[in-house]
């Protein structure tokens, strides 16, 4: 609990505003580059906010990380550079996009390894439901309620 | 005093719980039929006591009683009497309230409703729907008793949180909890099944109705919240895979594979143990839900409620409802069976593509909200999981469950004949096409290929959705409520899919630094600012920016951001200017003063935004006219008439 | 085994996850920072309290140091003042500053008011120097061995606690009883 009440304490040291957002003037001349910009600055987790982007956050650390994402942008590095970059200083806690690596492989694995015991278990059952349909007994209820 | 009677009023109400669950479902377990006239007098008595408590609680908001800590905690007296009701509900300890309430509300209807089924079958209902609010009362008493004294009284309240100072906040959770709620009527009736032993096709036919009312509310809970975020948290996002939305949708995709189970099992008496399954897990992802929310353990750096004493109530309280009731599934569902077949094609398999599709949906959702925790537990480094995550995975099953519904619509119950269809499917799916392409480069001059695919799946499953009724129409036949509500719905999906598919490809955001008199050109429109003057509410001052908005040299109008701070808690909210131009959202916010009269402003071109919260209503407007089928209730009559008969035969 | 009894078998993993979760909540905010077991990243940074010099990262190899993050503008700085006062007197270990996105003027004011712990202040006015150093909440505290290496984070206020159980027991040798 205490621990609880420090961190809003932080909260409101650090933006005061905590439901106001970061806008910066950032427009970047070359649509590409703003482009990068702004997806990289919505995969940046605001440390010290709730489940917030930097893009959107209002507290004054997040305008400074899309400071650095902007320079870095400009600065000619790639989308990769900027994402170490982060994760060497804060962790990979800041990225909203799990790397894939062996502690994360479960994660991306997961949605695949999904489909495929949907897709086995729908085979399984339209074979065996199959070969009933043509023995069963009609139990249709058919009275037009879809 | 009030607040007194209030509490009080709470205990009679768990100890009448107690009473109709046990005479519920011990009576019928023992087969006293005595004892089950109990009941529904326990449902009523539960109802007028929890009742008391809410009308005492709203007393002490709306008469300032800032004795009381919840009311001090979350009012002030400068708060306007409709904020002053609705803050019944603005924090942990009401909420509570609020959820017990709608459940009596829930179980009083049930148990008028249910007065014409078996009477064992409706006692257990109504006993497993009070040990439900059993649960509630004794978790509300012991960890989060909104009536507690604030002794000496607050001289002023700390104000409502001033983001739930809005009135589609306000409404918002009433009717997302009366969803929950709906479905712990079928997670109810799910548990009188196995409790009896027999699962039967009139069984499904009763829950149907309640199921569907349910899945109709949570879809609206879950729009209002959706479209709240989008205007009022103020930079024009709608979907933030947030643990607290996800705790919503994960009920929300598995009760709609319910809905549809449900007519499996009513129409062939197939899928049962599946659907009972559904039933169980659709209330408990409602319950986990809450878990999540309210013990804090999911919302990262800031744990705003964490209390490890809620959070370990709720834990045994999950043990108890869903490892109960999936002991019971385990030990019951092996004793269900059903001989009937169907062929590849058919009707019953795209039912069954659906509800595996949408499970996937779930359990993606699910893995992703509860990663956290998982490489918590095994000991792995805090990881963050966001929409970028989310948004490719979540597409790998909803793309193909949205391409199987136009064709499933043509499929016919048993029998695999789409081949009769073929024309229809075709010729609806080349229509869409050519509509995609034509808005893709006709309206917008691009395409990504999910744009396309996107643009197609909706005016395909919209196109598909109509043939039916159409049909049925052309020929002089009746369209009953049932087929009319589940074609409403599809046209929703179908409406949503467009929707979601132009916000997401066509939205032009950007960010300016304008001084007064400048100007911002963003997809087309021409924005001028006219800068910010000093502005007062009822509780809050704050600035007011204004904006005029041009296109083609042709005034649109001027639209007012503001940035508020209220003055009892010194928040700082971005009230965003949003102006609806032919179905495209225009949205400005003010940022932050950069000195000699410059300000930053986020201006957002959203095309067809609305479209998307509209969908979801027409989907929930669907469930409530199929909900709505009188032959549901005569299904319910003829159960009673035939339950008097048996009982008249057993007599003689 | 019973297929039926699948779900059990998942919903009973799925507790012992939520245990964990809930014993785990109070240390939630605890982010292990990558920092640690690493170099300290260097810096060169004006000083508030000499126009002349600039506190350099290089000048504090060889000895044991402690970098504090703070700010007048975080209220949690001033409730761990008086520690870290306390801490500066033990002569323990010395103490660097990093006023972070602060305004000179206040920061002197709260230095001659509260009293200086600090054996320097470094002024990180753009915050650059606190990205590199992955600090996300004033006040953070950073143990840094002789060898340049982070040894130790601390997030939030700097208690007698925290720093009997947390830094004392890090440091090369016992430095005295009671603190």
């Amino acid at each position: 609990m205490r621990r609880a009440a420090l961190w809003i304490a932080i909260a409101f040291a650090m933006g005061g505003v905590t439901l106001a957002y970061g806008i910066d003037p950032t427009f970047i001349d070359d649509p590409a580059l703003e482009a990068r910009y702004l997806e990289l600055t919505h995969e940046l987790r605001c440390m010290q906010c709730q489940n917030e982007s930097i893009a959107d956050s209002p507290v004054g650390l997040a305008s400074d990380l899309r400071r650095e994402v902007r320079t870095m942008v400009l600065a000619g590095k790639t989308d990769e550079d900027v994402r170490n970059y982060m994760v060497s200083r804060y962790g990979e806690f800041i990225l909203f996009r799990p790397r894939f690596s062996a502690r994360n492989a479960w994660l991306w694995l997961a949605p695949p390894l999904f489909l495929l015991i949907g897709l086995i278990v729908a085979v399984r059952v339209v074979r065996q439901r199959g070969k009933l349909a043509g023995s069963d007994p009609d139990v249709l209820n058919d009275d037009g309620l879809a | 005093m009030l607040p007194e009677l209030g509490h009080f009023a709470l205990i009679l109400a768990l100890l009448l719980a107690g009473l109709q669950a046990f005479f519920g479902i011990a009576g019928a377990h023992l087969r006293r039929d005595r004892w089950l006239a109990a009941v529904a007098p326990a449902v009523a008595g539960q109802f007028v006591m929890v009742a008391t408590a809410v009308a005492c609680l709203v007393t002490a908001f709306v008469s300032h009683d800032f004795s009381v800590r919840y009311v001090a905690e979350n009012s002030n007296s400068a708060l306007p009497l409709f904020y002053r009701v609705t803050a019944l509900w603005g924090a942990h300890e009401g909420s509570l309230l609020l959820w017990i309430f709608l459940l009596a509300g829930w179980t009083l209807a049930v148990a008028a409703g249910t007065a014409r089924l078996p009477a064992r079958f409706s006692a257990r209902v109504l006993g497993v729907l009070g040990v439900v609010s059993f649960g509630f009362l004794l978790f509300t008493l012991a960890t989060s008793n909104p009536f507690l004294r604030l002794i000496p009284a607050a001289p002023d309240g700390r104000d409502l949180n001033p983001i739930l100072q809005d009135p589609a906040l306000a409404i918002h959770p009433p009717i997302l909890y009366t969803g929950y709620v709906g479905f712990a009527v079928a997670f109810a009736f799910a548990c009188a099944a196995m409790l009896e032993g027999r699962l039967d096709q009139a069984w499904a036919r009763w829950t149907r109705p309640w199921t569907t009312s349910a899945w109709a509310f949570l879809t609206v809970g879950i729009a209002l919240g959706s479209w709240w975020a989008y205007y009022e948290l103020g930079w024009g996002g709608f979907w933030f895979w947030d643990p607290v939305e996800n705790a919503s949708f994960m009920p929300w995709l598995v009760g709609t594979a319910l809905v549809h189970s449900l007519a499996v099992t009513d129409k062939r008496g197939l899928f049962k143990s599946w659907t009972l399954l559904l039933a169980i897990l659709t209330f408990s992802l409602s319950l986990l839900g809450t878990f999540l929310v309210r013990s804090g353990v999911l919302v990262s750096v800031h744990s705003f409620a964490a209390d490890p004493m809620r959070g370990i109530f709720i834990l045994a309280f999950l043990v108890v409802m869903i490892g109960g009731s999936l002991a019971l599934y385990a030990w019951r569902a092996p004793l269900l069976r059903s001989s009937a077949g169907f062929e590849l094609g058919a009707r019953e398999s795209f039912l069954l593509f659906n509800n595996i599709l949408l499970v996937i949906a779930a359990a993606i959702v699910f893995g992703g909200t509860m990663a956290p925790l998982i490489a918590d537990a095994l000991g792995l480094p805090t990881l963050s999981v966001g929409t970028p995550y989310f948004n490719p995975t979540f597409l790998m099953p909803v793309l193909p469950l949205l391409a199987l519904l136009p064709v499933g619509l043509h499929a016919k119950w048993k029998k695999g004949r789409l081949r009769e269809s073929e024309r229809a499917i075709g010729v609806t799916l080349a229509v869409a096409l050519v509509l995609s392409l034509a808005v893709s480069f006709g309206v917008f001059a691009q395409a990504k290929v999910l744009t396309l695919v996107g643009l197609t799946l909706g005016p395909w499953i919209i196109l598909s959705s109509l043939l039916d009724p159409l049909d049925r129409w052309r020929r002089k036949l009746s369209v009953p409520r049932a087929v009319l509500g589940m074609a409403i719905a599809h046209i929703g999906v179908g409406l949503f899919v467009i929707g979601i598919t132009v916000v997401q490809s066509f939205t032009e955001e950007h960010d300016v630094a304008l001084a007064r008199g400048e100007a911002a050109s963003v997809g087309g429109y021409e924005f001028r600012f006219g800068g910010v003057a000093q502005m007062e509410g009822p509780n809050y001052d704050g600035v007011r920016g204004s904006v005029v908005v041009t296109r083609h040299a042709t005034a649109l109008g001027t639209l007012y951001p503001e940035k508020r701070r209220y003055w009892v808690q010194g928040t700082v909210t971005t009230e965003a200017a949003i102006q609806m131009n032919r179905a495209t959202n225009l949205l400005i916010a003010l940022g932050d003063d950069l000195g000699a009269g410059r300000w930053s402003v986020r201006i957002q071109v959203r095309p067809l935004i609305s479209l998307v919260w509209l969908a979801a209503l027409v989907m929930a407007i669907g469930g409530a006219v199929a909900g709505s089928d009188r032959r549901y209730h005569l299904a319910a009559r003829s159960a009673a008439a035939a339950a008097a008969e048996g009982a008249k035969e057993a007599a003689g | 085994m019973n297929r039926f009894a699948l779900p059990l078998a998942l919903f009973a993993l799925l507790v012992v996850v939520l245990a964990i979760s809930i014993r785990h909540s109070p240390d939630k905010s605890l982010i292990v920072s990558p920092l640690v077991g690493r170099a300290a990243p260097g810096f060169a940074l004006p000083s508030l309290t000499d126009a002349q010099h600039r506190v350099r990262s290089e000048d504090l190899r060889g000895r044991w140091y402690l970098l504090n993050v703070w700010g007048t503008w975080c209220v949690e700085c001033r409730a761990e003042h008086a520690m870290l006062v306390d801490v500066a007197h033990s002569g323990v270990i010395p103490i660097i500053g990093l006023d972070w996105k602060d305004e000179d003027d206040r920061a002197l004011e709260w230095l001659a008011q509260l009293g200086n712990p600090y054996q320097a202040v470094a002024l990180d006015h753009d915050g650059r120097t606190a990205i590199d150093w992955g600090v996300y909440g004033a006040p953070e505290t950073f143990l840094v061995n002789a060898q340049g290496v982070v040894v130790y984070k601390l997030v939030g206020p700097l208690t007698r606690e925290s720093w009997t159980r947390e830094f004392l027991p890090r440091l090369p040798r016992p430095a005295g009883v009671g603190f």
